[in-house]
């Protein structure tokens, strides 16, 4: 054919739908918004039925989520809600836990080391990876800023 | 005496018969409008077995079995199989077959997978190699996903561009037989690539590798569109199928006819997770020897070109940024 590469792409990406930003976004809002509102519900419960003190309600309440997070992925319920949610469901801390528990169980096939654990981390790790570089690179920034 | 048209085609002159076909079909796909034409549908993504793999080996062996049987042969008696899929090393077909105790190729040539088998093997047959030959192929949702995507319960959103890969197997005997559909002509495609380096964008990869074919078909053969009754791509889906029609029609030739696409024929139309059609070696596979198959029988076609579509792409080769290089072989069927 007579294109060349770029106006092939060109022509290419004009015939190939958009993703529905705006429903997209409304959705992610809407449902990452819900996960937010559970997680500070459930905040709220070990506050003030169960007595727990701030920093222990800090702790419990990402435990509490990842649990459920897991459990949702495993029960074949996250990933479905997440066709809807995107970021909604990618963002909150239940996302890194459907990303872990998702490989755990694809990959227990290949056994237990080198497929469930050795592939437990393949989407998550740069999540780690890079999370924790910035949090040191930020970490520096702030000491830097204490001492000046 | 050669047996070459033009540049890349090849035109069989002794009668290769297609003596019988066999659909294997996913639970999904069972849901899909061509639904009564397979030969078996599966209950369940997995059909009894504990990996995936497993589940698609067993089902190019059903579909071999299954064709052998309508065929009326004894399976001892086919010369060689040809088979493929798109698994790294090929193993679905390869632990298929490896209880067969038939001389076996081996052929990778991604969704075009369907077309490149029944080429070669209608090729054995024709030159006097063989009497009777199997091409059998097939793609499993599950084992694609995890070897080119995520993880099936990772929560992802897939872009409308998506394609969804078909389970599904379909398998044929090729022999000497009267008054069977034959394969006609074999047309070997070149590989082309126009840059795309979507992964999630096949059909828009794919739809040049197609049309070049076509089009070299149709010089080798001094043929045009309304020759056929049917022409239909493997895989190029919605977007693919669109592009195409326009390729071709700048060209000059008109495709709004009779040209379809299995990826936009296999699933239910209603079905929003299939986005951008249907893909894989089991696309095609299933469409011809279940539905186009049982057309010819009905005597409701009589030439058919059927493209075999496939993206010579590996998760590795996205990951570096390449972009994606197509292959598109035709086989032309008529009915004697």
């Amino acid at each position: 054919m007579k294109y060349t590469k770029q106006e092939y792409q060109d022509y290419a990406n004009k015939k190939s739908p958009d993703s529905p930003i705006l429903k997209d976004v409304v959705f992610a809002f809407l449902i990452g918004g819900a996960i937010c509102t559970v997680g500070q519900a459930i905040g709220d419960i070990y506050k003030n039925f169960l007595g727990l003190d701030e920093e222990s309600v800090k702790t419990a309440v990402p435990i509490t989520m990842v649990f459920l997070g897991a459990l949702l992925t495993g029960l074949d319920i996250y990933c479905k809600i997440a066709k809807y949610a995107g970021a909604g469901t990618l963002v909150p801390i239940t996302g890194f836990a459907n990303a872990i528990v998702s490989c755990a169980i694809e990959f227990k096939r290949e056994g237990y080391v080198l497929g469930l654990a050795a592939k437990m981390f393949t989407i998550a790790g740069p999540v780690l990876v890079y999370g924790i570089n910035s949090s040191i690179v930020l970490g520096i920034i702030y000491y830097l800023m204490q001492t000046l | 005496m050669t047996k070459k048209l033009g540049l890349q085609t090849i035109e069989f002159k002794d009668t290769v018969s297609i003596l019988s076909t066999a659909a294997i079909a996913g639970h999904r796909e069972g849901m899909g409008p061509l639904a009564k034409y397979y030969d078996k549908i599966l209950e369940d993504a997995q059909w009894g077995e504990d990996t995936w793999e497993k589940t698609e080996s067993k089902m190019q062996k059903t579909a071999i079995s299954r064709a052998v049987e309508k065929a009326q042969i004894d399976v001892k008696d086919i010369d060689y199989i040809f088979a493929g899929d798109l698994l790294n090393q090929c193993t679905s077909s390869t632990f298929a077959f490896r209880d067969f105790g038939i001389p076996f190729l081996g052929l990778y040539g991604a969704c075009s997978t369907m077309a490149e088998t029944l080429g070669l093997a209608a090729s054995m047959i024709d030159g006097g190699f063989a009497n009777l030959c199997a091409a059998v192929t097939s793609s499993h949702f599950c084992t694609a996903e995890r070897q080119y995507r995520f993880p099936l319960e990772y929560g992802g959103q897939r872009t409308p561009t998506a394609q969804w890969t078909v389970t599904g197997s379909g398998g044929v005997i090729l022999g000497k037989g009267d008054n069977l559909p034959c394969i006609t002509h074999f047309t070997v495609g070149k590989i082309v690539d126009a840059g795309i380096k979507d992964a999630n964008n096949m059909g828009a990869a794919m739809a040049p590798a197609a049309a070049e074919t076509i089009l070299t078909h149709f010089e080798d053969t001094n043929r045009v569109p309304q020759d056929y009754d049917l022409i239909l791509t493997g895989d190029l889906g919605k977007i693919g199928k669109s592009i195409l029609i326009d390729l071709l029609g700048q060209k000059g030739y008109d495709m709004s006819d009779n040209y379809n696409d299995c990826g936009c024929m296999v699933f239910d139309i209603n079905d929003s997770d299939i986005h951008g059609g249907g893909s894989g070696c089991g696309c095609g596979a299933i469409t011809l020897c279940g539905y186009i198959m049982d057309m010819f029988r009905a005597n409701e076609i009589n030439h058919v070109l059927f493209v075999g579509t496939g993206a010579l792409l590996s998760p590795t080769s996205t990951m570096q940024g390449e972009s994606i290089p197509c292959v598109a072989h035709a086989v032309a069927i008529s009915a004697k």
